[in-house]
């Protein structure tokens, strides 16, 4: 590859290596955790008590701080493990694949999230607990999608052949993801439409909008820690064969 | 504003506080489940390498 920098191939090179990932993480791992917590606290700080109550909606509101980062995490995470379920079947990189099965238990949590939090702010303000309306429901079968890349995963015994597996059918459900980020535009019926995304003139004040982005960023970082913790123990049960894996099995020992 | 009116949400405590409750939960087992697995899983590989020996 003379296109990429030999120290960055290198990099990705070692990177895919399952001890030297294995390593790297559990460094990583106090750092991460860390800048969660900060962006946490201050994205909580900053929603809940500075931010004003919604004129319209009182402090009902204040629920948008972990269901629309969540409602966008679910998105994100599934595009994540279709990309890295892809990568997996094309190239055959087994951290590929361990990225994409790793994903789907944390971007199946945060739709879980989006879900339950949405219905909780909809029953005071719509006065019901769940409609059939479009981006509801989309949202409902990427759901379905995730349980069922956990479940075929889960299934299939050979991890190489249920990796495959889930990253068709990764593949295959990315067709919801527009539909449910333009669900709001192309049906117009009880879930408001977007506030933030729309860059030019985002209809939410600054107040409201800075803590909103520090929770976006929290959960991407939270991501990113219950991920690699997955893929850890997918590494592990993967690998248990190899000889690395016997070494630290029995320096744990000692 | 004091600590009882923050936790009233303006009377949408039920609903803000039952949302942000199960957000935690889920997540924290997000954390917790496999930090569990990875310990029983080494757990058992040293039990079986010292039946082996």
């Amino acid at each position: 590859m003379f296109l990429i920098p030999d120290s960055v191939g290198k990099f990705f090179h070692r990177m895919a290596s399952p001890p030297h990932f294995y390593a790297l993480t559990e460094k990583l791992m106090p750092w991460l955790v860390t800048l969660f917590l900060l962006l946490l606290l201050s994205g909580l700080y900053g929603g809940l008590y500075l931010a004003p109550p919604d004129y319209q909606q009182g402090d009902s509101y204040r629920i948008i701080y972990i269901h629309v980062p969540s409602a966008w995490m679910s998105l994100f995470i599934y595009v994540v493990m279709a990309v890295a379920g892809a990568i997996g079947l094309i190239w055959h990189i087994k951290l590929a694949e361990i990225v994409a099965i790793s994903s789907a238990s944390v971007g199946a949590s945060f739709t879980f999230i989006a879900l339950v939090t949405g219905s909780l702010w909809g029953k005071p303000m719509w006065g019901t607990w769940w409609v059939w309306d479009a981006r509801l429901t989309s949202e409902l079968i990427l759901l379905f999608l995730y349980l069922g890349v956990i479940g075929l995963y889960g299934a299939i015994d050979d991890k190489r052949s249920a990796s495959k597996a889930i990253a068709i059918l990764a593949l295959v459900g990315v067709v919801n993801i527009p539909i449910i980020h333009y669900s709001v535009e192309w049906w117009n019926t009880l879930h408001q439409g977007p506030t933030v995304t729309k860059i030019d003139k985002p209809s939410i004040h600054i107040s409201m909008l800075i803590p909103l982005l520090l929770m976006a960023m929290a959960f991407k970082v939270f991501y990113l820690i219950a991920m690699l913790q997955k893929a850890r123990v997918e590494l592990l049960q993967r690998e248990r064969t190899s000889q690395w894996v016997k070494k630290m099995v029995l320096e744990q020992m000692r | 504003m004091t600590l009882q009116t923050f936790f009233a949400m303006g009377g949408y405590a039920f609903y803000v506080w039952t949302a942000y409750g199960i957000c935690f939960v889920v997540l924290l087992a997000n954390i917790l489940i496999p930090i569990k697995q990875r310990k029983q899983f080494l757990r058992q590989q040293a039990l079986k390498q010292k039946r082996q020996n």
